[in-house]
Order: C-alpha cells, then structure tokens, then sequence
C-alpha cells in the first residue's frame, strides 16, 4: 500500500482523521489542540471576559463559482462558523490568496466583491491579508487560506466532550445541499438539478442557540466535509456516547435526495457549508428549535436525534422503514475539492 | 421524489416485515437466501433491512460486485497501460483504489499515471477528442448492466472514427457465475435474490436454469426499501410451499426478455469469451470481448503490456467472500488489518464490496450470530 497523501486523505472523513492523528499531531502536542475542536479557545488574560476563539481554514473549491456562491463567501463562512460553533461571536479574518498565473484579474475582483459582501453580512472585518502569485500549474486558479478570531462571552462552554445521555440533536435546517450543488456543477457532470449550496454564516444561529440553551446547550458544530455523518461521530467519540438518529426526522430537500440516489452517495456523509448541528439537554430542546425556526436559516431546523447511551461511542440511524444501522464515518475520497 | 416516500412507506414495511417473520417461523429451520448484487448487499444495511429480519433467516452476498470479481491478473494490466506515457487511462471511480498484486491504480496516479474518473464512458470520447496525441484507454469493469453504455460508446467512437480511443473489456456476465457458483455444492442456498439492474437488460430468463435445473427460487429484486423487503417475503413463500421459480418482483423495470436495445447493441459490440473471475477462477463464455468488426478498439490489441505473473495477497479471502463461502467477519484480516484505509483486497474497496458494507454498516447490530455455512443440500 501506497504511503503517500491521496486525495481521500482530504475527504473529511476516516482518512482525514488518519492524517492529522497520525503524520500532524505528534509533532505539535499542547492542550488546547488536541480538544480538537473547529476553532481553539484561548485565555489572553486572566479576566473573565479575556476568551478569544481562533481558527484557520484553506480553500481550494473547484469550480471557484457555483451555484449558490463562490470561493471568497465560503472562505468567509466557513471561518465564521467555526468561530460561531464554539460561541465565539466573530470579529476580524485574514484572507490570503494564492493566484494562479494567468487568472483574469475580472475573476478576482468578483471573487473579492464576494469576500466583502459576505463579511459585511456576516459582521465581521477582513483586517489582514497576503498575496501570492504561483506559476501555472503550480495551483489551480486559485486557493485562499483565511483565519478569524472572536470573542467567547463569559459562562459558555461548550465542549463536543460534554454530550451527555439524554440529550437531543438538533440540525438548522436541510443536508447534503452543497454538496450536491458542486457535484452536479461540475464540468463532466452531465445531471441537472436544482440544487444550491447552502452556503451561509450561521453566527445568528448560534448566537440564538446559546440565548436559549444557556448552560444547556452542550455542543455545536457545522458539518461541511464529510457530512452529518462526521460530526456526529466525532461528537459520539468525543464524548464516548451513542447517538440515535431518525432518518424519517432529518430534513433534506428532494433535489438533493434524489440527485444522493442517482449518483449513489449517502446523503448523511454529503457536505454542508451553512448549517448548525447543535446538541442540547433534553428539557431545553424544544426551546431552542423554535428560536432557531424562527429565524431565516433556520426554517427548516428539526430535532433529529437523541443521546440514547454511554456504552459504546457509536451513531446510530433508526430507518424509514423501521430497521436500524450504523452509521461510520465516510471513507475515501467521494468527491474532492468541495470547500 | 415521491417514489422514494411510496417505496419506503412505514406502515407496508411493518406488514411486509410481520409477513416475513411468519413465514420464517412457518418454516422453522435456518434458511439462506444469497443476494447476488453488490447494490442489494449496500442497500439491505442501508435501509436497516438486515436488523429487521427474524433470526433463522440469514442473508449471504454472491459474487454481484463488479469491481470485487475483477482478477488481479485485470488490475495490473490496466495500471500498466495507464503508466505508459502516452496513455490516459479512464474509469469509473470505484477501480481506483482497488489493490492489483503490486499496487492500485491510485498508487499508479501518484507515480504519474494519467488517470480520470468519469461517470459516464461517453465522457471518455470527450477526453478523447480533445487529446488527439493521446491514447485513451477505458477501462470497463462491470456486468451486463453497464456493458450496453460502453457498447453504445465504442459504436460511437466506430462512427466518429476516433483513432486514439480503445476499451479494455473486463466485462463479465453474472448468470455463468451463477452456474459456477451452484455446481461447486460450497454454499447451501434456499433462494438467490437477483440482480435487478442486470435483469433489465438482460431479463429474468437467463437465471431460469437455477429454478429449472437446480430446484432453487429466485426473485428478481428492486432497490427501494419496499422492494427489498417485498422479495423477501415472496422468495420465502416459495420456499415454504415448495416451489421454485425465477419470479420478477421489481416488475415495474424488469420483463422477463428484457431490454432488447440493449441487448442488440452488446450482440454488436461484443462477443462472449472465457473470462477470468476472482473467486472462479476461468470460466467459459463468461466475459464479453470485443467483436472482431470493432476489434480495432480493443485496447488488449492495441497497447502492448507485458506484466509479471499476478500475486494474491496472503491472507485474503476476498474470493471466498464472493462465493458466499465465507463473512467478512470470518476473514482474519478483516478489519485488523483489512480497512477501507488500507484495503488488502477489493471486497473491503468497494462502494458495493461486501466487506466494506459490513465494516461500514457493522455486523455488530444485526441480530443473529454468525453460524458456521449451512450443509450443503443434495
């Protein structure tokens, strides 16, 4: 076997885990890493309002446009949720570019139009940034690397490692959009849908979610690569639990769905690029869905599951027609380049 | 998508669910049923299919995983010719990882091997047509299902008179492999769900020897949910009143003669040949070569590779695993050294290999403990 990176090392899944367990982390062991959480909390000084939360994300979607958005909002999104998940509201990006020679200069004013669109939506401040031009070939059109930082308010902590039996899994709203948008987008793909990517910030979300769970909300993510399925299971073996989910409860849109089963993906393992999975204790639940329907992203949000056990870290999927199985994290390399 | 909602309607599956337990308790003894394709054995774990059926009723994949029943001997021929220089080679994505002797094609890529994945062959002739100094290669591994779309494309590379385009047929038809597999006695099956997708091209008559010949029921089974539970209970109502017949239970695609198109254009493209089957080793008329009027895109032909003698891994009992002779789980490499990471063989490779589906979908859930193969009936 091959010990050279493949591209389903950047799949999201399995191997993605494998990489970064195996060949990255030894070499850089500290106790807020290894929380491996999307974005890093840290103390700055000793008062209680001292928390910031940092996090860094590459992009390198293909094609840069889609339907739906492009590769300077998604740069942006996706440094925003992952400051939002950890309850950090997001403040200031950096954005670096990495240009292909030869990119129409048009393209990356467009592309740069976006980047200051969604920051201006997503309240946030691109305050730094870098440039670099490569040779043709050397990347493909081009990649941009942003990072972020935002402010944690006093009293939140919330963990993947503090999910508890009982709890409920909340999702904002629809899976598998994004992915399946650039799926069939791409060039070689000759399936037409109507899919579009959902690729949004969801800070108002989160922000929602924490005014109402309060200490109740234990944990939130947004699952991009490698789908709901990934999330869950690293929020099950982050805290040695079994999540039970109801494939009947989860809301997909009927584009996606059928364009998952024409092409044979599982629409649980498909990425998103601007949903919240929240986890929350039981009795606060209900709450926290309707404050989250209430607001324009979170229409469609539902409670999918429930915390059901501590015996064993796994995810469990209760089926449309009554039956039960497991569900893994994905493997492989499905579709590279998504985010 | 309302047909996903009507195929997969709660209140049916509890009927067909409760139909299926009786009848299983009617019969009282262990029962076997062999699902022949690598989309049944996905979808039956997906869809909680497996977890919901009684406890004597144990369902066994045969050898309907395209990619799994692709010898080694196939793999590294094909990851020779994409390692020549002049060569893009092009396939579907599922071959790409899957261990020859030496290495996979994605090891091969990553020496600089020129290999696409597409999702349709006629993508191919795009590559084709836009690299004229290029050779293009595709590489066809499947059954009669995808068979007919790689004929249709071969047709059109004929009448376009595509001078760099060839295919190399791997192709290999699933009712001799049924033969193989009922004559050798190894595995003791009551009823073989079949392959919906290949019977609507090829129709439910060609399996109608295992019914005729053999005594053994078949029902050719559609994907939904529904289907799969509703093939169940009308196979198990055969075996407990005795009758053995190929019956259509996914009667909303499959005839019993089939697609005729697409059996004109396979008649045309190609001519069945003996093929080499993990598993099964040679077995006659099992493979589709290309006929001698297309012979020119036959790329076995046309690139010359000359490959050492192919090697099994030591260990691997994959080709047990496409003979229902043996679960994953009673193979020692499963999942301690066999992982979809680091597949040794392709079952463990496969979107359809059996292996993966049970490490994925985890045989820990399903209700019933492995027993030892059932005896052989006479």
């Amino acid at each position: 076997m091959s010990d050279r990176v493949t591209l389903g090392h950047g799949s999201g899944g399995r191997m993605s885990q494998a990489i970064v367990r195996d060949c990255l982390l030894p070499h850089l062991t500290n106790p807020i890493l290894s929380q491996l959480e999307d974005q890093a909390t840290l103390k700055l000084c000793d008062g209680p309002d001292c928390r910031i939360a940092f996090t860094t994300d590459a992009f390198v979607v293909t094609p840069l446009f889609f339907p739906g958005g492009d590769i300077g909002r998604l740069a942006v999104n996706g440094t925003v949720n992952d400051l939002a998940v950890g309850g950090a509201t997001p403040l200031y990006l950096s954005m670096a570019a990495i240009i292909e020679e030869g990119l129409e200069m048009s393209v990356l004013d467009r592309i740069f139009q976006s980047v200051g669109e969604a920051a201006h939506q997503a309240g946030v401040q691109v305050v730094t940034g870098d440039t670099k031009v490569v040779g043709r070939g050397a990347c493909d059109q081009l990649f941009l690397i942003s990072s972020g930082i935002g402010a944690v308010a006093s009293g939140i902590e919330l963990s993947s490692h503090r999910i508890q039996p009982g709890d409920k899994i909340l999702i904002s709203g629809s899976i598998a959009d994004h992915g399946v948008a650039l799926f069939c987008c791409r060039e070689n793909i000759e399936l037409h849908t109507d899919a579009v990517s959902d690729c949004a910030p969801i800070h108002r979300l989160t922000q929602a979610a924490i005014q109402v769970g309060g200490p109740y909300l234990r944990a939130m993510r947004d699952p991009t690569r490698g789908g709901l399925a990934s999330t869950l299971n690293e929020f099950a073996e982050a805290s040695g639990v079994t999540i039970e989910i109801t494939e009947r409860a989860i809301p997909i849109h009927p584009e996606v769905r059928s364009a998952c089963e024409v092409l044979g993906f599982d629409p649980l393992t498909v990425a998103n690029e601007g949903k919240l999975i929240a986890v929350c204790a039981s009795d606060r639940a209900e709450a926290v869905l309707d404050a989250l329907r209430k607001l324009p992203l979170g229409r469609e949000a539902a409670i999918i599951g429930t915390v059901t056990g501590s015996s064993e870290a796994m995810v469990l999927l209760n089926t449309s027609i009554g039956g039960k199985r497991i569900v893994d994290l994905p493997m492989g390399e499905l579709l590279p380049r998504i985010c | 998508m309302r047909w996903m909602d009507e195929f997969a309607r709660e209140e049916l599956a509890k009927g067909l669910i409760d139909r299926i337990h009786r009848l299983a308790q009617r019969l009282g003894r262990p029962i076997t049923i062999m699902e022949v394709c690598g989309t049944h054995t996905v979808a039956l774990f997906r869809h909680g299919v497996r977890a919901a059926l009684p406890k004597n009723l144990r369902m066994i994949s045969g050898p309907g995983c395209p990619v799994c029943v692709t010898p080694n001997e196939e793999i590294d021929t094909a990851i020779e010719m994409a390692l020549k220089p002049d060569v893009i080679l092009v396939t579907f994505g599922d071959m790409v990882r899957v261990p020859g002797s030496r290495k996979s094609l994605a090891d091969a890529r990553i020496e600089g091997a020129d290999i696409r994945v597409v999702y349709s062959p006629l993508e191919a002739l795009d590559i084709a047509r836009a690299n004229p100094e290029r050779q293009i290669v595709f590489l066809g591994v499947g059954f009669e299902t995808t068979a007919p779309t790689i004929g249709a494309t071969i047709n059109q590379a004929a009448s376009e008179e595509l001078a760099n385009f060839s295919v190399f047929s791997a192709h290999k038809l699933v009712p001799p492999a049924m033969r193989a597999l009922v004559l050798s006695g190894e595995v003791g099956v009551d009823g073989f769900m079949l392959p919906g997708h290949v019977c609507t091209v090829i129709g439910a008559r060609p399996f109608e020897f295992l019914a005729d010949e053999f005594g053994i029921p078949g029902m050719v089974t559609g994907f939904q949910p529904l289907d799969l539970l509703q093939g169940i209970a009308m196979l198990l109502d055969q075996i407990a009143n005795d009758r053995h017949r190929i019956e259509i239970e996914y009667t909303r695609i499959v005839s019993r003669e089939g697609n005729r198109q697409a059996q004109a254009i396979l008649e045309k493209v190609f001519t069945p040949g003996d093929a080499s089957w993990r598993g099964f080793g040679l077995l006659p008329s099992s493979g589709l070569h290309l006929s001698p009027t297309y012979s020119q895109f036959d790329a076995k032909r046309r690139i010359e590779v000359k490959i050492p003698p192919p090697v099994e891994h030591r260990g691997c009992r994959c080709d047990a695993v496409i003979r229902g002779a043996l679960e994953p789980e009673e193979c020692r490499l499963f999942r301690k050294v066999c992982t979809p990471e680091y597949p040794i063989g392709p079952c463990m490779v496969s979107s359809e290999g059996t292996c993966a589906a049970h490490f994925k979908y985890g045989e820990a859930q399903h209700p019933h403990p492995i027993e030892p193969p059932l005896e052989v009936k006479p």
